[in-house]
């Protein structure tokens, strides 16, 4: 031991040190937990709908290699399974990017949704697929299918770059500058969107309209498949940058002398954000509040650590997500509602109780 | 004095806004000494930290133990030197022994988990560990964050290394005994082979736990040298444009703490 507080300790030993409440174990539960539900969850998905699959006999007929009747095929593969990976996938995404926003800009309140990153997307992927066809042709077909989440990626890449100028002095970031770009930058989308659905042609407006509200009807493997690689690769990013995020909290300058390589942090971070949302956008809409809600409750339960939040509000986000999904399958059934409205019935309660109930003043 | 021992800034010039703020400004700090930075407010002194620190763009060179800092990389930079900003809000609910761990991601001593603990302990937050950080006291957030600093960097020698504290105004909001806790742990630390450099407004703790004291005044260090040498009645009264006697009493109806009278007592109480 150092012998600079030697003394010093020397007086504090014969004080009994209370056991610590270490949240990182709690933290550690949490995830196993958040695992086995989402577990739980998501082969109640798969056989919860409109087709009554039974999900007992499904199963023992998997076990025992009977061949499962065409219909339930059809249902199970192509309809309920692409669906719950892209559930799992946006959910996941939307809850990281939102916690990785919220350390980032050292605000509980930034969410991607709200400081319109998806906003910015959205209007990249509606371009898209309006404008899509004005690229030179080898271009589009390089893209393939890969256009719309790419181009969306693009657009919230650009949209939280420019919050953080916007927003940022001097390592400072201030909530109110923050939100206020965020009307803008929505209020912007939303009057380039209504452009481009002037021009946009029928089939084309049947694809906008998707947009407005968030769903995840329209799943397909392709789909799935185009989204996976960015989500992933943001997903995996993430949990890199929790020490770098957590640092952060003490503000940018000290981050730095705790030895933080601050600016490569924040470029990640940024990149991230606007990957998982991007692509989440391209493929399933606007759905909202998911980035705030999630982040939040696993701070009132584990703190604030990145290093568990992160991964947990993966979880955490994948669960709820198909959660909504399945209320929204089952409302008003057989038809169903948009996701994006349930998730924000559900979500602006909380958002606002979360406001009424915050213990320190946003700075403004 | 070898400069593998020592903080040295050479022709520091730092501009904020439009304004320059520091006009070529020399300093050199040895490592097993307490350098103690003075002087009025808005002299300075912060900025003359953050310069040092690479915190704000500047002109001129910093070494520290005899190499330029801008040769090295963050975390190596944080291996060797912790820096304790004048106030500092987190952002979300962190507990005490949260921030203090932050510490722990940088320097060598990431290997020892109880050095968080220990640090909290030698700041006088020993049963603090699990309280929430947003509902301490000022002077207790303040002592948090020494803890933490102390936490990265533990031990005063690392490999025959010096390590450093920079240190703004360490002791602003504590009350009179912990200034004494704080001040002794920053003493400790050059006792024993650390440098510690500190920005402070507090004359008497100065002359009383200082080795080197620079004397900053509108953007220049005006002297620099050993408390006796530079809190002199014409230095001070000038500098801070008001009359400040040295080792006078006053007349005798006003009380007055002096500090220094601590070390009679100790040996009287033996
Ligand atoms: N962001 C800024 N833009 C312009 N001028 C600034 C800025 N920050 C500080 N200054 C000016 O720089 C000068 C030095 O400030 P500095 O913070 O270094 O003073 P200080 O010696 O630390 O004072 P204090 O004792 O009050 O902490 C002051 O005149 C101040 O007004
Ligand atoms: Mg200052």
């Amino acid at each position: 031991m150092s012998t600079v507080t030697a003394e010093l300790s020397e007086a504090s030993k014969q004080s009994n040190v209370a056991p610590l409440p270490d949240r990182r174990i709690r933290a550690k539960q949490l995830t196993l937990i958040l695992a086995f539900s989402l577990l739980l969850v998501s082969i109640f998905s798969l056989t919860s709908g409109a087709s009554g699959i039974s999900l007992w006999r499904t199963l023992s007929d998997l076990i025992q290699g009977r061949e499962l009747a065409t219909l339930d095929r059809v249902v199970l593969f192509d309809i309920r399974l692409p669906r719950l990976a892209m559930g799992i996938l946006v959910g996941a995404a939307l809850a990281v990017s939102g916690a990785v926003m919220q350390g980032l800009f050292r605000n509980p309140l930034a969410d991607p949704g709200i400081v319109g990153v998806s906003a910015g997307a959205g209007l990249a992927a509606i371009t898209a697929i309006v404008l899509g066809s004005l690229l030179p042709a080898t271009l589009q077909t390089y893209l393939g299918s890969a256009l719309v989440p790419v181009s969306a990626f693009l657009g919230g890449w650009a949209s939280t770059l420019l919050l953080y100028r916007v927003s940022t002095r001097a390592g400072q970031t201030s909530v109110a500058t923050m939100l206020l770009a965020g009307i803008a930058l929505g209020a912007l989308s939303g009057a380039a969107s209504g452009i481009l659905v002037y021009i946009a042609d029928d089939s084309q407006l049947r694809d906008l309209t998707f947009w407005g509200m968030g769903s995840l009807a329209g799943a397909t493997w392709g789909k799935v498949l185009t989204a996976l690689p960015i989500i992933a690769l943001a997903l995996v990013a993430a949990p890199m940058l929790a020490r770098g995020l957590n640092a952060l909290a003490l503000g940018e300058a000290a981050a730095g002398h705790v030895g933080i390589p601050v600016q490569r942090v924040k470029n990640t971070a940024i990149l991230a954000v606007a990957g998982a949302t991007g692509a989440a956008v391209a493929i399933s809409g606007g759905i909202g509040f998911i980035g705030i809600v999630v982040p939040h409750l696993l701070r009132l339960a584990t703190g604030p650590d990145h290093n568990t939040l992160l991964p947990n509000a993966a979880l955490l986000g994948a669960i709820l997500l198909l959660a909504a999904d399945m209320i929204a399958r089952v409302v008003i059934a057989p038809a169903e509602l948009p996701i994006g409205i349930v998730t924000a019935i559900l979500g602006a309660p909380v958002f606002l109780w979360i406001l009424l109930k915050r213990r320190v003043d946003l700075v403004l | 004095m070898s400069r593998a021992f020592t903080l040295e800034a050479q022709g520091i010039r730092a501009c904020l806004g439009r304004k320059e703020i520091l006009h070529s400004v020399n300093f050199t700090a040895a490592a097993g000494r307490v350098t103690a930075i003075v002087g009025p407010n808005g002299s300075g002194k912060t900025t003359l930290l953050r310069a040092i620190t690479g915190e704000i763009a500047h002109e001129g060179s910093v070494t520290l133990n005899g190499l330029d800092v801008n040769h090295l990389q963050p975390w190596q930079l944080a291996a060797i030197r912790a820096v304790q900003p004048q106030s500092s809000t987190i952002a979300f609910p962190f507990t005490v022994l949260e921030i203090t761990r932050l510490g722990l991601s940088a320097g060598l001593s990431a290997a020892d988990s109880s050095i968080p603990i220990r640090a909290l302990e030698a700041v006088g937050l020993g049963g603090f560990a699990g309280r929430m950080y947003q509902d301490l006291s000022g002077g207790e957030q303040q002592r948090v964050q020494l803890a933490r600093v102390l936490t990265q960097v533990w031990e005063p020698v690392v490999s025959g290394k010096p390590c450093w504290l920079l240190l703004d105004e360490p002791v602003a909001s504590l009350d009179i005994g912990h200034q004494f806790t704080v001040m002794d742990l920053a003493r400790n630390y050059a006792a024993h082979g650390g440098g510690v450099i500190a920005v402070m407004h507090d004359l008497n703790l100065t002359a009383m736990f200082a080795d080197d004291v620079v004397l900053m005044d509108g953007g220049n260090v005006v002297t620099q040298g050993t408390p006796t040498e530079v809190l002199t009645d014409s230095t001070l009264a000038q500098t801070y444009g008001c009359p400040v006697p040295v080792n006078t009493t006053p007349p005798g109806h006003i009380p007055f703490l002096l500090p220094q009278a601590r070390v009679q007592m100790a040996s009287r109480s033996i």
